[in-house]
């Protein structure tokens, strides 16, 4: 490599090799940072972050729209996680106790932002209003990754229950067995599914009432 | 319109897009910087917070057991009645001589 090009590398730190500490420490286990945070090395929290935020953003997206909510939540997580993390007993991967945690708060943020708007027709836009139309006159022809179709159930979801959306998303959308969501949720197994009934109901409900606003 | 149909293709919609994980520039670090903002554990506050609760805890226990005495201080005040009445009558047998030596 020219003297030249050696100096505008190390001036910008790109095509440097890592430093020995920096590859050890994305080697490091979860246990192994989670022992070193323990002992008194917050800044080992940091690789825990990195690894695991992609999935705690798109947890909270499920749940949240605006931006600003979503890293309000994911940030909550987070610090939740790090004050929690000495009853953290490693019988489960921390993946599944954050995730855990992650729904719980996004559970949390749904009950403190309950929005009580009763839908109505006139809040829809017109691109959706023409994918219901379509719909209408021949399902088939209403297409499932159409931006309006994924538009009204965002607004169907924000119209449900804290607890029924919870279990639309989780059951339904998300495709998790009753079991695994009474495990997640710390509901019981019949809870789940008195919920996930109910929750059906309710959006049912709520179709309902936007197709009789509309066709009749 | 068939609502259960609709209701199937929305969900189905939803399926279909699922949420990004995309990540804010550095978000890491800015949780990091809230951390280390976080106020540091005060030992006090957790042993005075444990005696508050403690304190709670006895307050909600003597309530118990004084709604408790007040509840049943009939059943208390017979049984009382009840141990004077058995004591008199021993102390009368003990006392009165037989009838054979009378």
């Amino acid at each position: 490599m020219p003297e030249s090009h050696r100096h505008v590398t190390v001036a910008f730190g790109f095509l440097e090799p890592r430093p020995s500490a920096t590859l050890a420490v994305m080697e490091r286990t979860d246990s192994e940072l989670i022992a070193a945070v323990l002992a008194g090395d917050p800044s080992s929290f940091e690789p825990i972050i990195a690894k695991y935020q992609s999935r705690v953003f798109a947890t909270a997206r499920r749940y949240a729209r605006r931006e600003d909510e979503i890293q309000d939540i994911v940030q909550e997580v987070f610090i939740k996680a790090y004050q929690k993390l000495p009853s953290f007993r490693g019988e489960a991967p921390f993946e599944h106790w954050l995730m855990r945690l992650a729904l719980r708060t996004c559970y949390d943020f749904l009950r403190a932002h309950q929005r009580n708007r009763e839908m109505n027709f006139s809040d829809i836009t017109p691109e959706e209003s023409d994918w219901l139309e379509k719909f209408r006159q021949e399902p088939s022809s209403a297409r499932e990754d159409a931006a309006a179709a994924r538009l009204l159930i965002q607004r169907l979801l924000d119209q449900l229950s804290p607890e029924n959306r919870l279990v639309i998303v989780l059951l339904e959308i998300e495709d998790r067995s009753v079991k695994e969501i009474a495990r997640i949720t710390g509901w019981s197994i019949p809870l789940v599914k008195v919920r996930a009934f109910r929750a059906r109901a309710q959006m049912r409900k709520l179709l309902e009432k936007l197709a009789s606003e509309k066709y009749v | 319109m068939q609502v259960n149909e609709l209701q199937q293709k929305l969900i189905a919609a939803a399926r279909a897009q699922a949420p990004g994980g995309h990540i804010p520039y550095a978000f890491e670090k800015r949780i990091m910087a809230r951390i280390a903002a976080l106020p540091a554990p005060d030992a006090w506050a957790l042993w005075s917070s444990a005696l508050w609760r403690s304190a709670a805890a006895c307050i909600a226990l003597t309530l118990i057991v004084a709604a408790l005495a007040l509840a049943l201080p009939h059943r208390q005040h017979d049984a009382a009645n009840e141990g004077d009445h058995t004591l008199a009558l021993t102390i009368d047998t003990t006392v009165e001589p037989p009838n054979e030596l009378q």
